[in-house]
């Protein structure tokens, strides 16, 4: 398969990046880890007119925390780096559970944290870990620079909100006030298929009591889901056995899943309930 | 220098724009004019005539086209190839030496690691790349590893055994 025709521009600079997006007009595209947008050419279900390569653009490679905790993903930071971070091990449980979980090695040697967020696969994993953990998406265009959060990032199945002169070049993480604890579990039918169903839960513990939770699903919507409510049912007590089943049994109804080749509806929805239990599960005894 | 309109069968315009990689493959500097869709996997194959690297699935699933991009495994499909200008790539002929094979290649070999050997250049090379940082894998790691590449003949044992088996070489040819 060969893609269609199009103009291709190596910037050396952010700048020299976004004037060409803006020269353009709403007919380019950028190209970070390829890993969806080449496919996706292939396909030719894109046929932009011009490809923005930002692949040689200096200082995006980079995922560090700040003096106070929060951490930040360049857009060239590939998912091979948090895979293999000890940053993320040490600090970030969602983050480090995920990152091995997406894609296949050799796509996660390319494929970016952040093209995967502006990607917007509903099956994507990171839209997911990123909901759960409260993120956002920080923005570069002509008018200078913008933070979004995740929860309005996305506006459908593969769109988001980003204007046609704007590069994503950060997804930011927040800083936690008490203790990080979560996980990602993900149901494929082999490495690298697209997700069955997949689960985020990013949890911060003060003491005992759960102070903050995000909790988000992958692959059983139109687009990621935040299960607020399921969520908001775990914060304020400690991580009881009665309010991991009620946090399930939530995330189960927040679910949308469809019958098809992987699975049916029902099926889908029972994994779901299943991982949030056995994430919670294994976090309470990490806690005990 | 190779031009490689004739070899994709489509005859560019004169008005499309190409461009001019400059590329290291197997060691070797190379310097092709390409037009911008064009596949990393199309360069290597038709314009440097480099055809162990295998194209399979072409939708980045198998890894059969699984090549080392500055060292690391890439799915050459899923690459343009004017975004391998100035870098390295390694292929599955770059893998021998003169004279003999690389212990991968030996223990491919040894422990019946292929039947029809259409997954075996992409497997190679995301092997080598593993024993590279991790001379001593588990059968875990192995698994691990090639977990980007399918194959559909040899229900993987015998491929897992000709990882570890050239893994064991290496050490013992690094210790000697």
């Amino acid at each position: 398969m060969y893609p269609p025709r199009f103009r291709y521009e190596a910037p050396r600079s952010i700048e020299e990046a976004i004037a060409l997006l803006e020269e353009a007009g709403s007919e380019a595209k950028v190209l970070a880890g390829g890993q969806s947008l080449v496919p996706l050419l292939k396909l030719r279900f894109a046929s932009p007119d011009l490809l923005v390569d930002i692949n040689g653009l200096p200082g995006l490679d980079y995922h560090r925390v700040d003096a106070d905790g929060t951490i930040r993903v360049g857009a060239l930071c590939r998912h091979a780096d948090l895979e293999h971070s000890a940053l993320l091990k040490a600090r970030q449980p969602t983050m480090a559970a995920a990152a091995p979980l997406v894609a296949d090695p050799s796509v996660r040697n390319r494929g970016t944290l952040v093209g995967s967020l502006c990607h917007a696969d509903p099956q994507g994993d990171w839209a997911a870990v990123v909901t759960a953990l409260g993120g956002s998406v920080v923005a570069l265009g002509p008018n200078g620079r913008r933070t979004i959060p995740m929860t309005e990032f996305v506006t459908g199945p593969f769109q988001n909100v980003l204007a046609y002169n704007e590069i994503a070049v950060e997804a930011v993480i927040p800083a936690p006030k008490g203790t990080s604890v979560g996980g990602y579990l993900k149901l494929e039918r082999r490495v690298g298929d697209f997700a069955t169903a997949g689960v985020a839960v990013a949890l911060e513990l003060s003491g005992a009591t759960v102070s903050r939770a995000g909790l988000a699903l992958t692959g059983v919507g139109s687009a990621t889901i935040n299960a607020t409510d399921a969520a908001q049912s775990l914060v304020g007590k400690p991580l009881s056995a009665e309010a991991i089943a009620g946090a399930a049994e939530l995330a189960g109804q927040a679910a949308k899943p469809r019958s098809d080749h992987r699975g049916t509806a029902a099926y889908k929805r029972h994994i779901i309930q299943t991982f949030v239990e056995r994430i919670l599960t294994r976090v309470q005894g990490e806690m005990a | 220098m190779t031009s490689l309109f004739e070899e994709i069968h489509e005859d560019a315009p004169a008005d499309v724009p190409t461009r001019r990689v400059r590329i290291t493959v197997n060691g070797e500097k190379r310097t092709v004019e390409v037009e911008p869709r064009l596949l990393l996997a199309h360069m290597l194959r038709q314009g440097l005539k480099l055809t162990g690297t295998h194209t399979g699935c072409d939708t980045t699933n198998c890894g059969a086209c699984t090549v080392l991009f500055d060292g690391t495994p890439i799915k050459s499909c899923t690459m343009l190839a004017v975004q391998a200008d100035g870098h390295e790539v390694t292929t599955v002929e770059g893998l021998a030496g003169p004279s003999e094979l690389h212990p991968v290649q030996e223990g491919f070999k040894d422990e019946h690691g292929l039947q029809c050997g259409f997954c075996t250049p992409g497997m190679m090379l995301a092997a080598k790349a593993l024993l590279d940082r991790n001379p001593d894998p588990t059968e875990e790691e192995v698994r691990w590893a090639l977990s980007g590449n399918l194959c559909r003949c040899t229900g993987y044992q015998n491929i897992v055994k000709s990882v570890l088996w050239a893994a064991q070489k290496l050490r013992s040819q690094q210790a000697s």
